[in-house]
């Protein structure tokens, strides 16, 4: 019988077929071109005379001599300064999700193994926590940093994502660790362990899956983030991605153009990587209930 | 768990949701409180050959000094939510008075700085989600149909609009409708009009920017209704195809009945999430005609030597309200599915 249902007729295939290849056009082909792009100079990416120039790189050609050029990755790199952004965006990235998870783990695992009715009460406020939206809270973070002089550093910013982040990490894995048999931990309690052995012997070894996907959306959190790096930081300790919007904010220069399209390619890339290698965390976390909120 | 215990695993995660996410919104309260400190105004006598003139000038010194004493501003109560840039009530009532007809009325109310954004927020919630939930579920009933090998790699590539950013997605887009990029100038080569750029009006730019919030939020849509239809039960759907009932009728019958409550989960979720809408306005620079509450306080606080922070505050609690309307619903949906766990 299984195989009837999942038989399928020649011409749902085909339609099916053709549904799908337009489908990915829309979602990949931005990406591509925008990749395809930024190897050419900016009377190519933004040809009006004719679009076929993007692909040809008639311009690239009269200005650079070649075909296709890495005059706006290298100049973004030096000039631009984006490899310091990169390094900052790397300190934040690799800090917040170190943090938000060791913070994350032992929060989650605290309210999946208390039988109070507080945790469910906890677990309704992060929700509340969650949906607030993040520029709100930014401006009151503001006053408060500039009167204790702690603005514009990266520590805060760290601090201030991991905390952000941490409603949505405790649900990730609060549901996960419900999935681990309480029997585990309940026995390694009976033979004498304490709480905090039972987490580091017995839970440890066996939550790296739940771990590899709460730190995965911690990574992406602290990666894209835009509105909470652009206003708490200053200008030198940028991370990427307001860095590309203040390509932009800079006067009409095509030069700095392309250096947001290098750049943009640049960001993008790692994260393309990475989401490939866990897409199936990724999945798994999206619908393990706990995107809820 | 002993509470003990419980308090000791929970502290640090608990400690910083209080400290970064429970007091800045009581601190932005505050903020909406008070408003910026006056300048103190000085009579300086000028004189000149003349005769001699009285002057007023900014005391800069004394205004330095004002702000050292109190750099929240003086107490304004709830006097910044009721002024023009926030809910206008004098501003309303007078265009109530005055204008003739619904429509002028309208006109003028909407032109109010907080109200135009609002209506902009508002439009684009529930624009983009309609269109979202039914995208979402086409694209995920057609990767279900197909064969393992190639899923994988489709899945990677119908998620990405989703895992960049939202500045970078919008960017991304923007260059290819600028009317020098290859969509933009296609468009203009097929109607033949050099001047039309999807820049050129406020409408054009709304439609642009929702375009975008669908094929943003779409993925998130996808990936709901794809991991729910891996537990549509199966025993119903053969009974069904043994009584002969059509793929379409299976489709309409059995599995679209199963994903309504995934559905609801996902509108409420991106009504939610699209409340907040504000980088796409950056990224396709269209803060002339496009507002949103979230844009209103970026716009506020942007400005490192003049930050409004009454004004951010105000526009702050306005849109947690907001924010708390959507999520009622959120809210009793969890209290209820708790209450049947337990």
């Amino acid at each position: 019988m299984d195989s009837k249902i999942n038989k399928y007729s020649k011409e749902l295939i085909i339609i099916n077929s053709i549904f799908m290849l337009f489908w990915l056009t829309i979602s990949i082909f931005p990406f591509i071109w925008t990749f395809w792009g930024s190897f050419k100079v900016k009377a190519d990416f933004f040809s009006r005379a004719d679009w076929t120039y993007a692909l040809s790189g008639f311009n690239t050609l009269i200005e650079t001599g070649a075909t296709t050029t890495f005059k706006a990755y290298i100049e973004s790199w030096t000039e631009g300064e984006f490899g310091r952004a990169t390094i900052n965006t790397m300190i934040v990235t690799i800090s917040v999700v170190s943090i938000s998870l060791f913070l994350g783990t032992l929060g989650a695992y605290a309210l999946s193994r208390s039988t109070y009715k507080y945790t469910f009460y906890i677990l309704i406020a992060a929700l509340i926590f969650r949906a607030m939206p993040h520029i709100t809270l930014v401006s009151g973070y503001l006053f408060p940093f500039f009167q204790l002089n702690i603005w514009g550093i990266l520590p805060t910013t760290i601090i201030v994502l991991v905390a952000i982040n941490q409603p949505f990490t405790l649900w990730l894995l609060y549901s996960f660790f419900k999935t681990v048999p309480k029997e585990l931990d309940e026995s390694a309690l009976i033979d004498g362990c304490t709480y905090f052995q039972a987490f580091r012997y017995v839970i440890m070894p066996v939550m790296w899956p739940g771990v590899i996907t709460a730190g995965l959306f911690s990574m992406m959190l602290a990666y894209n983030d835009f509105t909470v790096t652009a206003l708490l930081l200053n200008q030198q300790n940028y991370t990427m991605v307001p860095k590309i919007n203040a390509y932009l904010g800079t006067v009409e220069h095509g030069g700095n153009y392309m250096w947001a399209v290098a750049s943009v390619v640049s960001a993008t890339a790692p994260l393309f990587m990475i989401v490939m290698f866990f897409q199936r965390n990724l999945i798994s976390g999206l619908t393990a209930g706990a995107v809820k909120g | 768990m002993p509470h003990k215990t419980f308090f000791w695993f929970f502290f640090p995660t608990g400690l910083a949701m209080i400290l970064f996410i429970g007091l800045p919104i009581v601190s932005s309260f505050f903020q909406s409180l008070h408003i910026e400190n006056e300048q103190v105004l000085m009579e300086v006598e000028n004189c000149d050959p003349f005769g001699c003139k009285m002057n007023v000038r900014v005391d800069v010194e004394a205004t330095q000094k004002l702000k050292e004493e109190n750099p929240l501003g003086r107490f304004n109560g709830f006097g910044t939510y009721a002024d023009r840039n926030h809910l206008a009530f004098d501003e309303i009532k007078e265009a109530w008075n005055t204008s003739p007809t619904i429509n002028e009325f309208k006109d003028i109310v909407l032109n109010l700085p907080f109200y135009k954004a609002l209506l902009f927020t508002l439009t684009f919630c529930f624009a983009v989600t309609p269109p979202v939930i039914i995208l979402g579920f086409i694209v995920a009933l057609s990767i279900n149909t197909l064969s393992k090998s190639i899923k994988g790699p489709t899945i990677f590539g119908t998620i990405l609009p989703m895992i960049v950013t939202p500045l970078i997605g919008s960017l991304v887009l923007f260059w290819m409708i600028d009317s020098q990029g290859i969509i933009g100038a296609t468009i203009q080569i097929l109607f033949d009009d050099p001047n039309l750029s999807l820049k050129a009006s406020s409408g054009l730019t709304w439609i642009t920017i929702i375009i975008y919030g669908i094929w943003h939020n779409t993925p998130f849509a996808f990936v709901v209704f794809y991991a729910a239809l891996q537990t549509v039960p199966q025993d119903p759907v053969e009974a069904a195809l043994i009584d002969g009932a059509s793929r379409y009728q299976r489709v309409r019958y059995i599995v679209i009945p199963h994903l309504y409550p995934v559905a609801t989960f996902i509108m409420l979720i991106c009504l939610m999430d699209n409340f907040r809408v504000f980088e796409p306005i950056i990224g396709f620079k269209a803060e002339g005609v496009a507002q949103s509450l979230s844009w209103m306080i970026y716009q506020d606080l942007r400005n490192e030597n003049k930050m409004l922070f009454g004004s951010a505050g105000a526009t702050s609690m306005l849109t947690i309200i907001g924010i708390a309307i959507l999520l009622t619903p959120v809210l009793i949906r969890t209290w209820r599915e708790f209450k049947t766990e337990r």
